[in-house]
């Protein structure tokens, strides 16, 4: 499936806002995320296709993702926290083991309050996953069954992976 | 082994692996409810060697991170270089001579077989039998010895740079490959006769921890643990990087999904791989082994992802970048945090002494799931 066919499949599928972010500035970093009303936006010039979704629909999409018989993204394979100071992008990579395509899903979460839903009910191995990205970096992924921290230490304080973490004893930072 | 014992209300008794266990191969936690012997819940623990790999990146050059990258998965530690070169040379868009190419697959295939005779050996040893141990290291010093000539490092090689390799091949390295190939091939016959056929072993590894495909996928697991239930799964296949795409191999698959089928993938996998480098010694293209870059990388505003298969699956990295000499983010996606995922599915129901042939199988490298 090429990346034009996957997008017009989507835009059947969800409400996608018409014009695309283009170029190299279409990363997380530009101050846009999903449209106002709530669409999703495609981003132009990654190697894969990328959609900006609103944090609040995310678990509505990844079930569509998912149980769309011509998508069925089965396999979630990378799921990543960025601290962009201002906010917060969580970034899936999806693909499919039945169609082959890749799919990059993001969406901004706020600095103050960083929540969204889990979908480790969607896909297993996003338990782990997750409860990494909340080990690290400290967002909350609602109805994680056990979300507690996986490398570090119970008591540990702090969230080491934010650009603002200092840690004068464990220093991680050459 | 048993550090402390409690027992619950509901009669089930919770015991604590490790970190420090043989079996476990490494600073793996694990603590698991059993009732009598049938294990109900295994929690695997993490952290002992979380050194924070991504952070410590952050503040390092594109050339000096890729060295951190070794003790990750220091089994496949070429395999990771190469991953991250690739990621570095997507951003800058460098050609590589045809030569890197060919070095940079042997080199692959080579740490692939030492990690697959390293897992072979430990894999035998955990259920019982002590000689093959001896046997795979006898023939994985014969590689290490072909890395140390050429690399100047048995473990932690850091030979691949971004736009090449780090140094041109050594004048014995063909000569060598080929001693070690024919060695190996009668060898590898001999792991068959020793250890497959067995009696006993087969009975600790048939039907014991089985995956369906269904859940091997959900669950994220990659290289032979998600092959051995029949998933294909091989990025040199589905994606192919460097030469694969030109070279003759099959990706082997097994439909068992048991213990038995992940170990029958890694042997058919190894002879995959005698046959590529096979197919690659005699033909080593001459010219430059590296391509010109600047001494000082900058990569471009924006993410790079690249992924190679590693001998334990799929390893990705993932590189956001804001145009500086340093990564912004840089995210690991280690094939053995998603294999361990599946342990506590795929141990739930059976005898505790199979949780050690469980582990064995998936191939658990424990720097490589802490990062």
């Amino acid at each position: 499936m090429t990346k034009e066919e996957l997008k017009s499949a989507l835009e059947g599928l969800i409400p996608v806002e018409g014009g695309a972010v283009s170029g190299a500035a279409a990363d997380g970093d530009s101050p846009k995320g999903a449209a106002a009303d709530g669409a999703a936006v495609f981003e132009e010039g990654a190697e894969w296709l990328t959609m900006k979704i609103a944090s609040g629909d995310w678990s509505t999409y990844a079930r569509l993702l998912r149980h769309t018989p011509g998508l069925s993204f089965d396999y979630l394979f990378c799921v990543t926290g960025v601290d962009w100071r201002t906010h917060f992008t969580m970034v899936y990579h999806l693909t499919s083991t039945v169609h082959r395509q890749v799919l990059v899903v993001k969406a901004r979460l706020d600095h103050d309050h960083p929540v969204i839903d889990t979908v480790s009910d969607i896909w297993r191995t996003a338990e782990f996953h997750e409860r990494e990205v909340y080990d690290l970096m400290g967002v909350i992924f609602t109805g994680h069954p056990d979300l507690r921290r996986l490398f570090m230490t119970d008591d540990w304080k702090g969230w080491p992976l934010r650009k603002d973490y200092e840690d004068p004893i464990n220093m991680i930072k050459l | 082994m048993i550090e402390e014992l409690a027992t619950t209300d509901a009669g089930e008794m919770v015991v604590n692996v490790g970190p420090q266990h043989p079996s476990t191969h490494g600073v793996l936690h694990l603590v698991i409810t059993l009732r009598g012997e049938t294990i109900r819940k295994v929690e695997p623990h993490l952290g002992y060697i979380h050194r924070s790999i991504e952070k410590m990146c952050e503040s390092l050059s594109y050339r000096q991170f890729i060295y951190v990258t070794s003790r990750m998965d220091y089994l496949s530690s070429h395999i990771n270089n190469h991953a991250c070169a690739l990621c570095v040379e997507k951003g800058l868009q460098v050609e590589l001579p045809a030569r890197a190419k060919v070095i940079r697959v042997l080199m692959d295939e080579l740490t692939r077989l030492a990690s697959h005779q390293l897992w072979w050996g430990a894999m035998a040893m955990d259920v019982g039998a002590l000689t093959p141990f001896f046997h795979a290291f006898r023939e994985r010093e014969a590689i290490n010895d072909i890395m140390e000539e050429t690399c100047g490092a048995r473990l932690t090689m850091n030979y691949m740079v971004p736009g090449g390799v780090m140094a041109d091949l050594h004048p014995n390295f063909q000569k060598r490959v080929k001693d070690f190939i024919h060695l190996f091939r009668s060898k590898i016959d001999e792991y068959d006769e020793l250890v497959t056929g067995n009696v006993i072993f087969r009975s600790r590894m048939e039907g014991v921890g089985r995956l369906s495909a269904a859940d091997a996928i959900s669950y994220g697991c990659t290289g032979p643990t998600a092959r051995g239930s029949g998933v294909r799964c091989d990025i040199r296949k589905l994606a192919p990087y460097e030469i694969y795409d030109q070279l003759q191999f099959e990706e082997p698959l097994e439909t068992g999904g048991d213990c038995f089928a992940r170990y029958l993938v890694r042997m058919r996998e190894m002879r995959q791989s005698l046959s590529i480098i096979e197919q690659l010694i005699d033909n080593i293209p001459q010219g430059d082994f590296q391509a010109k870059t600047k001494a000082v990388l900058k990569l471009p505003k924006g993410e790079f992802y690249s992924r190679v298969e590693t001998a334990r699956g799929e390893f990705g990295v993932y590189i956001i970048s804001e145009g500086g000499m340093t990564p912004y983010r840089i995210k690991f996606r280690s094939p053995g945090f998603s294999n361990l995922s599946a342990l506590d599915h795929m141990a739930r129901g059976y005898k505790i002494g199979d949780l050690v042939a469980i582990m064995g199988t998936l191939d658990l490298v424990i720097p490589d799931i802490d990062r």
